[in-house]
C-alpha cells in the first residue's frame, strides 16, 4: 500500500470541479451544511449561555425548583438532555437523508473511475 | 483548575486502604491487557495494522475506545473530587467536556474519515502545500500531546502516593517508570490494535466501577436526587451551607477565568489529535459516526455517574475529610468507595484509576509517534519517498524515545503544580488544530498561509499567556511561587483570547496568501469529505 498523496494534478482523472457542481452532489452539500450548521450554531449558543449564567449570575441558579433541586442542576441536566437528543436526531437524519444519496455519489464516481480506467 | 491529581505528595496513608489488594488487582488487569495486546500485535505489520488497527473496528468498539482515551483519571478522581469539594462548579467541568463531543459528531468525525488515513495532518494537508502543513499540524500534535502526556505521567505519580501508600520520591519514581514502561510494551507489541483494547477494556471497567458505586449512593438515597443533595448540604462547611449547589464556590471571583475555560473545553476536544485519530480505526464514516454516538452515551452517563458520586462523597465522606486526606480532592472517589464498599471496593476503583491513566497514555504516544513517523519523517523528511515498512520502524522507535521521555517527564515534575497542563492542552488544541480543522473542511479560500498562521500562531498564543499568567508566577499556587512575579495576563487560562486569535489568523493568512491553492483538489477534497469516495471500499455495496 502507497502513502495518500494527492499529488496536483496528474492524479485525479475525474474532473472533480465539475462533480462538485453538479446538481446531485450540490443537493448532498447543501443538505449537510443546512442541517449541521445551524444545529452546531444552536448548541454552542445554548452551552454559551448556561455558562454566562452560571459565571455571571449565579443567583439565579440557585433559584429552587423541587426539594433541593434548582434551576442549575435542572439546567445542568437539560444540557446532557439536549446533547443525547441532539446526537439521536443527527443520526437518524444521516442515516435517513444523507447515508443514501452519499452511497449513489460515490457509487457514480467509482463508475467513472473504472470508465477512467479502461 | 484543581481537576487534575494533584502530584504534592501526601504526608499520611488513607486508613483502611490496602495497597497489597490495590496493587494485585491492578497487576491483574495488567495481565489481562497484556495478553490482549500481544495476541492482537500478532498480525500488526502494514502502516495501516500499526496505525490505524486495520481499520477493523466496529462503531461501538470504537466509542469504548474513545471513551477510554477520553475518560483520563483528571476526569474520574478530579471531577468527582471537584463536585464532592466545590460541588456546583465541579459538575460544569463535566458539561463542557460532554458537550464538546457535539463539535467532533457534527462538524469533524465523519469528514475527517473520509479525508484522512493516519492522522490529523493528512487532512489538514489535503488540498494544501504538503511540507509546511504537515510540519506545523506534527507540531502541534506533539504539543498537545506531550502536555497531555506529562500531566498524566505526574498524576501517577500522586495516584501511587494515595492508592498504594507509597510516599517517598524514589518509590513513586519507580512506579512512574513502571507505567512507563508498561505503555511503551503495550504500544510497541500491540500497535494501535492493542491499544485499542487496552483502551475498551479500561472503559468496560470504568463504567462498571462508577456504575456499581453510583447505584450503591442511589440505594442509599431511595432513588432521591433531592435526599441526596439534602444529605451534601447537611454535611457541607461551605457558608451558606447550601453555597455546593449553586455555582460560585470556586469560580466566584473570577467568573472570566471560568467562561475562558468553558470555551476551551468544549472547542478543544474535536482537536485533540489523539481523538482525531481514533477516527480512522474504523472502516466507514458511517462507523465513525455510529462510534462518536456510543462515545457520547458512554461519556454522558459516566458525568452523570459522576455528578452523583461527587455529591455522594460530600454526603457520606465530608469535604473536610476529603481535603485533609492525602491526595486531596482527587481522593474523593476512592474515599466514597471505602466508605460503601471496604477495602475491596476501595481496591478495584483504585485499580480503575489507574487502568485509567495506563489507557490513556498509551493512546497519546501512539498518536505522537504516527505522527512524527508519518508526517515528519516519511512525507516532509522523506517526501513521501519511503515504504510503509520503514514508516513503521521509525514509528516504533519513536514509541521508545517518547516513552522514555515521558518516564524522565514524570518524574521530573513530581511535586510540580502541573494541574494547567491539562487545560493547555485543550487550549492548543481549540487555539491551534481546530481552526485549521474547520476551514480545511468548510471554506474554500483557506490556504497554505492561513493554515501556517493559524497552528504556530494559535500554539505560540496560548504558550505565551500561559507563561505571563498567574498559573506560573505571582501566586501562592504558581509554579514558581509567589517571590517571583512576571505575570501580565490576568487569567489562568487563555482560551477567551487565544482561540479568538487562532480563528482570526487562520482567516487574515487565507485573505493575503499570494500563493494560489488547486482548486481542483479543494474540489476532489470536498467531494471525498461529503461522500467517502476513495476511503470506503467498493466492496462495501
Amino acid at each position: 500500500m502507497s502513502i495518500h498523496q494527492p499529488e496536483p494534478p496528474a492524479v485525479s482523472k475525474i474532473d472533480y470541479e465539475e462533480f462538485a457542481e453538479s446538481p446531485e452532489f450540490l443537493k448532498l452539500k447543501h443538505r449537510h451544511h443546512r442541517f449541521v450548521l445551524p444545529l452546531a450554531a444552536a448548541f454552542l449558543i445554548w452551552y454559551f449561555v448556561f455558562v454566562l449564567v452560571a459565571a455571571l449570575a449565579p443567583d439565579v441558579m440557585a433559584t429552587p425548583v423541587f426539594g433541593n433541586v434548582n434551576l442549575g442542576i435542572v439546567l445542568g441536566l437539560s444540557q446532557f438532555v439536549t446533547t443525547f437528543g441532539i446526537t439521536m436526531w443527527y443520526v437518524s437524519f444521516a442515516n435517513r437523508r444523507l447515508d443514501p444519496l452519499g452511497a449513489e455519489l460515490r457509487e457514480e464516481l467509482e463508475q467513472l473511475e473504472r470508465e477512467d480506467a479502461q | 483548575m484543581t481537576f487534575v491529581i494533584s502530584a504534592a505528595a501526601p504526608s499520611t496513608a488513607l486508613e483502611g486502604n490496602n495497597p497489597v489488594l490495590n496493587m494485585s488487582i491492578f497487576l491483574a488487569f495488567v495481565i489481562l491487557t497484556m495478553i490482549i495486546v500481544i495476541r492482537s500485535g500478532r498480525n500488526s505489520k502494514s502502516a495501516n495494522d500499526y496505525y490505524a488497527g486495520g481499520r477493523s473496528f466496529t462503531g461501538p468498539q470504537n466509542g469504548f475506545a474513545i471513551a477510554g482515551d477520553y475518560l483520563s483519571a483528571a476526569s474520574f478522581l478530579g471531577i468527582v473530587g471537584a463536585i464532592a469539594v466545590n460541588g456546583y462548579d465541579g459538575f460544569l467541568y463535566s458539561i463542557g467536556f460532554l458537550v464538546a463531543w457535539l463539535v467532533a459528531l457534527l462538524l469533524v468525525a465523519e469528514l475527517m474519515r473520509n479525508t484522512g488515513k493516519f492522522t490529523m495532518a493528512d487532512v489538514l494537508s489535503f488540498r494544501l502545500k504538503q511540507g509546511p502543513v504537515r510540519m506545523a499540524a506534527a507540531t502541534t500534535t506533539l504539543a498537545v500531546c506531550l502536555f497531555y502526556l506529562l500531566a498524566q505521567m505526574a498524576g501517577a505519580g500522586g495516584l501511587v502516593a494515595l492508592l498504594l501508600g507509597i510516599e517517598d520520591r524514589l518509590g513513586q519514581s519507580i512506579v512512574v517508570a513502571v507505567v512507563g514502561v508498561l505503555m511503551i510494551v503495550y504500544v510497541l507489541v500491540g500497535g494501535m490494535k492493542g491499544t485499542t483494547w487496552v483502551q475498551i477494556v479500561k472503559a468496560f471497567l470504568l463504567m462498571t466501577g462508577a456504575g456499581i458505586m453510583t447505584i450503591w449512593v442511589l440505594v442509599l438515597n431511595g432513588f432521591s436526587l433531592s435526599k441526596l443533595l439534602d444529605g451534601a448540604v447537611a454535611a457541607s462547611t461551605s457558608v451558606p451551607a447550601d453555597a455546593i449547589l449553586s455555582p460560585g464556590l470556586q469560580y466566584g471571583g473570577n467568573p472570566l477565568d471560568f467562561i475562558s475555560l468553558a470555551i476551551a473545553l468544549v472547542l478543544g476536544t474535536a482537536g485533540l489529535p489523539h481523538v482525531l485519530m481514533r477516527f480512522y480505526t474504523v472502516p466507514t464514516a458511517r462507523e465513525a459516526r455510529r462510534s462518536v454516538v456510543w462515545a457520547i452515551w458512554l461519556i454522558g452517563v459516566f458525568y452523570l455517574f459522576t455528578l452523583i458520586l461527587g455529591y455522594g462523597a460530600a454526603a457520606l465522606v465530608g469535604s473536610d475529610v476529603i481535603k485533609s486526606a492525602p491526595g486531596g480532592v482527587n481522593s474523593a472517589a476512592p474515599l466514597l468507595a471505602l466508605a460503601l464498599g471496604g477495602p475491596v471496593l476501595m481496591g478495584i476503583i483504585s485499580a480503575v484509576a489507574f487502568a485509567t491513566i495506563l489507557a490513556v497514555v498509551a493512546g497519546l504516544t501512539i498518536t505522537a509517534a504516527a505522527s512524527f513517523a508519518h508526517d515528519i519523517y516519511a512525507n516532509v523528511i522523506k517526501k513521501g519517498k519511503v515504504n510503509p515498512d520503514g514508516e513503521v520502524k521509525v514509528a516504533r522507535r519513536t514509541v521508545v524515545v517518547i516513552g522514555l521521555l515521558a518516564i524522565a517527564g514524570g518524574i521530573g515534575v513530581q511535586g510540580q503544580n502541573i494541574a494547567f497542563l491539562v487545560a493547555l492542552a485543550f487550549a492548543v488544541a481549540a487555539s491551534s488544530n481546530l481552526p485549521t480543522i474547520l476551514y480545511s473542511l468548510f471554506w474554500k479560500g483557506f490556504t497554505t498561509r492561513g493554515a501556517v498562521w493559524s497552528m504556530y500562531g494559535g500554539l505560540t498564543i496560548t504558550v505565551v499567556l500561559i507563561v505571563f499568567s498567574p498559573v506560573f508566577s505571582g501566586t501562592p499556587t504558581s509554579v514558581f511561587g509567589e517571590g517571583v512575579d512576571f505575570a501580565w495576563f490576568p487569567l489562568n487560562n487563555p482560551g477567551i483570547v487565544s482561540i479568538p486569535a487562532g480563528f482570526l489568523l487562520g482567516f487574515l493568512g487565507s485573505l493575503t496568501s499570494t500563493r494560489k491553492e488547486d482548486p481542483r483538489i479543494a474540489a476532489e477534497m470536498k467531494v471525498r469529505s461529503l461522500t467517502g469516495h476513495g476511503a470506503e471500499k467498493a466492496s462495501e455495496h
